[in-house]
């Protein structure tokens, strides 16, 4: 039984009179102690969501609950959650030491009490030593961690994290999420964090929620996610997938054949897909893929024939792109250095596990 | 070639708005009782007039003590008028910043005639009250436009963040926007006093003899006796007014500074 600290019942938000829905019909949980990330699309209702929840918007329709409590309509100062933001929104006139102790000193917290709790906020940031600095003395990653000191201080039920790195450059964003995943579980903190970067979300999280068009399309852990996508948009957005178009040709429950648009018969495992005779997707992770300069026969009972249209070599990883039938167009990743490739050009065949080809739904 | 051009049509500007203030300036250092030139020689005389005059150096004072009030009345309208436009949008912003701006463009004397019948029912007529709340609304204008421009460089992000520090309205206003505002405020202040301290057609309509101020003694003094101690009043106006120029000048490079 886990404890759930936040929930979203039924909560739409629409802005204007009939004017478009942000967010359509919203059910979500979030765990105490969790690190729930929000992942999707730019306008696809994650930072509304997020904005809900820190009372900067209110929603149309639902109920927000943090504790038991519904607070869909109380003021964002007294909800008691901190927020981080993407533009860090650190106070230019006070040091690093007044911007932390801020949310202290407006809760009436005594001087030395509150000198020792920023201390520690500092601390855990790895910025002890800049107390007395300005904010525009530091650099984009030092001010973000001013920003998630500054919202963690005040000891939040939760916190909530509104694209934070998206300001910063790849290798500082890659050393800010271990960061933050650090603290996250150090602290024990729930979070919020929204993201449009799945593979920041892959790497940050303990379970995603995927958004699009204003709902959730699946929520799961990381992991799930990536080997079992709920439908189509899912299989497309986090990591990369090859979505094949095709047309089912039988169904026995979980199993079914699918003819490709490219020509291919090939055995899938229907997700969300309809009956025999309704369009699918099929969907294979390049990463799963087998490739070999040989004969489709060479590769045993359901390989392809292909052919091999380029090689990119990406130092660990090298990407091949190759044709499939008519039209059908496929990526394949395998690791750098491990068997020959065949020649670009020629002829080659691939090959996958059983189990690695989902069908789904193409109505997304 | 274009450029000599330039710098002779900038000159020619120059002088035309300055010869008037150059011209008014050297008369009231004459040891003659005049208003002409050759000066016969020259002294303070008009000046130690001025400071000793019962009928100047109230009016300074009097100047003085209107315009700080009526700035500060200005200044706590003006700042959260400017604040409310600067988070409103729509066709009613444009509506309420032409209500609040509308004393800079209506003619002085309207509002002069409109504040003498609307004061003369309700006993505002020859206070200082009066005086001050009509150079505070001309001075207001100024103030939301100062306070409107410095608001520019400030991020609404920051009010979001200070609320979720736990901040209200109130606080997130004192204590994170104003600080950061407040070179603009007071420039805004600083122009509200100056608009007070060179007005005279309200003063005119609606000062008592006890709340004469200096530019409308000035006036007067024009009328009756025509003394140099005018010539030395302006030199300390036009004083006053560059001390002024200055202090916004050094308040917007702070400002800049802090950015």
């Amino acid at each position: 039984m886990t404890d759930t600290l936040v929930r979203f019942e039924g909560v739409r938000k629409t802005y204007g009179t009939g004017g478009a829905a942000a967010v359509v019909g919203l059910d979500l949980d979030i765990a105490r102690g969790e690190l729930m990330t929000l992942l999707g699309p730019s306008g696809s209702g994650k930072t509304t969501t997020l904005m809900m929840l820190a009372g900067f918007e209110m929603p149309s329709a639902g109920r927000i609950l943090l504790e038991g409590r519904d607070i869909a309509h109380t003021a964002p100062h007294r909800r008691g959650i901190g927020v981080v933001f993407q533009s860090y929104a650190l106070f230019p006139h006070m040091t690093v030491a007044e911007n932390v102790g801020f949310p202290l000193s407006v809760r009436g917290v005594g001087r030395a009490d509150r000198d020792a709790r920023v201390a520690k906020a500092l601390a855990m940031v790895r910025l002890d030593g800049y107390a007395d600095r300005r904010p525009l003395q530091l650099s984009g990653g030092q001010q973000q961690r001013v920003a998630l000191a500054r919202a963690l201080v005040f000891e939040p039920p939760i916190v909530l994290l509104d694209e934070p790195l998206g300001a910063l450059d790849k290798a500082l964003r890659e050393e800010m999420q271990l960061e933050i995943r650090h603290i996250h579980q150090r602290l024990g903190v729930t979070m919020m964090y929204v993201t449009h970067d799945q593979a920041e979300a892959l790497t940050l999280s303990d379970r995603i929620a995927v958004f699009e068009g204003g709902r959730i399309r699946q929520v799961a852990d990381p992991k799930r996610l990536y080997d079992r996508p709920a439908d189509a948009f899912v299989a497309g957005f986090v990591g990369e997938n090859n979505l094949l178009p095709g047309m089912i040709e039988a169904r026995d429950g979980e199993d079914c054949t699918v003819r490709l648009r490219c020509g291919p018969v090939v055995e899938a495992q229907a997700v969300d897909c309809g009956g025999v005779g309704q369009s699918c997707l099929v969907a294979i992770r390049p990463e799963r893929i087998a490739v070999a300069g040989v004969t489709a026969s060479d590769l045993g009972e359901g390989a392809l024939p292909a052919t091999l249209q380029e090689a990119i070599f990406l130092g660990d990883y090298v990407r091949l792109r190759l044709s499939v039938g008519d039209g059908g167009d496929i990526l394949v990743k395998r690791p750098a250095g491990i068997g020959a490739l065949p020649e670009p050009g020629g002829p080659a065949a691939i090959a996958w596990p059983e189990g690695a080809a989902f069908a789904f739904s193409d109505a997304v | 070639m274009t450029r000599g051009l330039l710098w002779v049509v900038a000159v020619l500007v120059a002088l035309f708005l300055l010869a008037p203030i150059i011209a008014i300036l050297p008369l009231s250092f004459s040891s003659g009782s005049f208003l002409f030139y050759p000066l016969p020689g020259l002294s303070l005389r008009w000046y130690a007039d001025f400071f000793t005059s019962d009928f100047w150096l109230p009016a300074l004072w009097n100047s003085l003590g209107i315009g700080v009030a009526a700035a500060g009345l200005a200044t706590l309208l003006g700042t959260p008028a400017a604040f409310g436009l600067w988070r409103m949008k729509g066709a009613f912003r444009a509506i309420a910043m032409g209500v609040v701006l509308a004393p800079m463009v209506v003619p002085v004397i309207v509002v002069a005639v409109a504040l003498l019948l609307a004061f003369g029912p309700i006993g505002l007529v020859a206070t200082y009250t009066g005086l001050v709340i009509a150079h505070a609304a001309l001075g207001v204008p100024f103030v939301v436009v100062t306070v409107l421009a410095a608001l520019e460089g400030f991020d609404p992000v920051q009010l979001r963040a200070a609320s979720a520090c736990g901040a209200g309205p109130l606080r997130a206003f004192f204590r994170v926007c104003l600080p950061q505002i407040a070179p603009g405020v007071a420039a805004g202040a600083i122009f509200a006093f100056a608009t007070s301290l060179d007005e005279v057609v309200i003063a005119l309509f609606i000062a008592g003899p006890a709340q004469r101020t200096l530019p409308r003694q000035m006036f007067a003094g024009l009328n009756d006796s025509i003394s140099l101690t005018t010539a030395a009043a302006a030199a300390v106006l036009v004083g006053l007014s560059v001390v002024l120029l200055l202090v916004v000048m050094w308040l917007q490079r702070r400002g800049q500074a802090a950015r």
